[in-house]
């Protein structure tokens, strides 16, 4: 019995270091293809983990993941060629931090789908501001960007997503995200009972927003040409939304599983079938939010429930005496 | 002074075609409940609908409301009825079902987006309709604009009566304001739900019939309108009918002023703006 509880509890992190040591691996025996299809997945892990980690426990819709995105992005085309990459990235990072911190400390008092049509018209005024400010004031319109190879922006944006789940778990593990959560079931009540409310959302807000704009200024190595309008793209507000919440927020792993099935079929999707894929993302989203409000993982919690109940069921019918051996 | 009365008259041209944008999403949300999302993607095709039957019969685009109103009011209420409907009796709070009608609404768009792509493709279309100058002493304006402003204002007008003095009207309104004692008085709440959301659509499309007679429209255009009439709807007040047919003409009139200085930022300052109405006063010039 005690063994069984051992190996159940090593289980996870082994699965989890040998599938990371494979993905280390990868770039050294796979077709390139491979890592470009592997960097999309993990850029969309990103985003969507990001986006759980604030909006998935506190309950705030945001839909600015596309500006912190496009912070990155521009952050690489305007550094990109001054610094080195390590440093062209942390700095990505920080000025999604900081322009993250600006606006979760001016919208305090928004609620609701106030917060989430306030983010969306941040990302579309950073959008036309610039859009305006290059074409009128610097003259130029779009940049260039430092090319960096795959296997390099692979490392990094694999370091990223480790970074991230490591901080969202240690984050969910410690009395920080169980206030984070009190603060999505009922703010009031958690600012009665003394969580600082304002301190840790806009924090929070401004820590996941960190790793969306490392993810983007790394990403930027690899597009030839970068403007507003495709830095401040809104489908990287929706898309990692809807990966978020296909995959379900119950669990860690929930927007990993998301993000990957949707980059997936985006990848085979959009060359071929643009429209499709769109079609279908809508649908799925539709059906999601209709019959999935948890995702996936709830859909499989709620089905591994229901199988033990009905085991329970027939252990009794049976008078327990398989109860020991039937799992 | 002719300069300052230009631009009055320019954003009064504009201001027409974002109050019936902006009418149909109030009702939605005021009623409804439902920050529709999507609403830009029923204007784009209503404008659409316009477009095909002008080009391929040649009947004059302001008729083609007989088929953009009926056409709209059925795809509005069999989407309440069947994906809004269901989300509402699955939700567990009205507040959850605020958050994730907005969600379910995206779903939508892309649903309708791609549908309109596979069928009308992704370049730009308009055609061209009185596209002469009329001259009033002095000034000078575009013809079909001015008949945008014209229809825009009957069709507020229309829909305004319908609400104030119909049966049904006064049923929606009712539901607005306390949809329990609506209830308990005999107002089929569900049925007024879907009418409302119905005529919602009906008004978009109506928006769109009109965008369509001035300006370039492609299948990709829903997201600007959508944000614009959302702005007048937050000028106005969150369900005010009145109210966002006033926002509508003055944002249109803001328009017309920020794009006399500097025609490139006009869409920032309506964000902008509405950022910081959003901040001031999140419940609207004249909400409640």
């Amino acid at each position: 019995m005690k063994a069984e509880n051992v190996s159940k509890r090593y289980l996870t992190p082994v699965i989890l270091i040998l599938l990371l040591a494979l993905l280390i691996a990868l770039p050294w025996f796979t077709r390139p293809y491979m890592v470009v299809l592997l960097k999309t997945i993990l850029m969309f892990t990103i985003l969507s983990l990001s986006w759980a980690l604030f909006s998935g426990t506190t309950g705030y819709t945001s839909l600015a993941t596309a500006a912190f995105y496009g912070v990155g992005l521009y952050t690489a085309a305007k550094l990109g060629n001054v610094l080195p990459v390590p440093l062209m990235v942390l700095c990505g990072g920080l000025f999604s931090f900081i322009l993250a911190a600006a606006i979760g400390a001016i919208t305090l008092r928004l609620k609701g789908i106030y917060f989430a049509i306030f983010t969306l018209s941040t990302v579309e005024l950073i959008k036309n501001v610039m859009h305006w400010y290059e074409i009128n004031v610097a003259g130029v319109r779009g940049h260039r960007i430092l090319h960096v190879s795959d296997a390099t922006v692979f490392y990094y944006l694999l370091g990223i997503t480790v970074l991230l789940l490591l901080v969202t778990y240690l984050i969910k593990r410690s009395k920080y995200g169980l206030a984070l959560s009190s603060i999505g079931s009922c703010e009031e009540a958690a600012a009665h009972i003394g969580v600082n409310v304002i301190t840790l959302k806009v924090f929070t807000f401004a820590l996941s927003s960190f790793f969306v704009g490392l993810a983007g200024a790394i990403m930027a190595t690899s597009i030839n040409y970068i403007d507003a309008y495709i830095a401040f793209d809104l489908n990287y507000s929706f898309f990692p939304t809807l990966m978020a919440i296909f995959g379900g927020m119950g669990n860690l792993f929930g927007p990993v599983i998301g993000a990957v099935v949707f980059s997936y079929l985006r990848e085979i999707l959009i060359t071929r079938f643009p429209y499709a894929y769109m079609f279908i993302f809508g649908l799925v989203m539709v059906l999601t939010i209709l019959y999935l409000p948890n995702g996936l993982v709830g859909l499989y919690q709620t089905i591994r429930l229901k199988l033990k109940q009905a085991n329970n069921k027939k252990e009794k019918t049976l008078g327990g005496k398989h109860a020991s051996t039937s799992s | 002074m002719i300069a300052i009365i230009n631009t009055l008259i320019n954003g009064l041209l504009l201001g027409g075609i974002y109050a019936v944008t902006a009418v149909g999403l109030s009702l939605q949300y005021g009623v409804a409940r439902i920050l529709n999302i999507g609403h830009g993607e029923y204007i784009m095709v209503g404008a659409f609908i316009t477009w095909m039957l002008h080009t391929t019969t040649g009947i004059n685009p302001l008729l083609c409301l007989v088929v953009v109103g009926p056409v709209l009011f059925v795809i509005g209420y069999l989407v309440q009825r069947f994906l809004f409907k269901t989300l509402k009796d699955r939700s567990p709070s009205p507040a959850a079902f605020e958050g994730s009608s907005m969600l379910l609404a995206f779903g939508t768009l892309f649903i309708i987006q791609s549908l309109a792509i596979f069928i009308w493709g992704r370049n730009v279309e308009g055609y061209s309709y009185m596209a002469y100058s009329v001259y009033l002493g002095p000034l000078r304006f575009s013809a079909n604009r001015l008949v945008i402003l014209i229809f825009a204002i009957l069709i507020c007008i229309l829909f305004y009566l319908f609400l104030a003095h119909t049966r049904i009207g006064k049923a929606i309104r009712a539901s607005s304001q306390d949809p329990e004692a609506a209830s308990l008085m005999g107002v089929k709440i569900n049925r007024m739900l879907a009418i409302c959301f119905a005529l919602g659509a009906m008004m978009a499309g109506f928006a769109g019939m009109l965008i369509s007679l001035a300006y370039p429209i492609n299948t990709t255009m829903g997201m600007q309108y959508t944000i614009i009439a959302i702005i007048v709807v937050v000028l106005g007040g969150l369900g005010s009918i009145l109210g966002s047919l006033i926002g509508g003409f003055l944002l249109g009139i803001f328009g017309a002023i920020v794009s006399n200085f500097e025609p490139g930022l006009t869409l920032a300052a309506y964000y902008l703006l509405f950022m910081v109405l959003l901040l001031v006063k999140p419940s609207g010039i004249f909400g409640r």
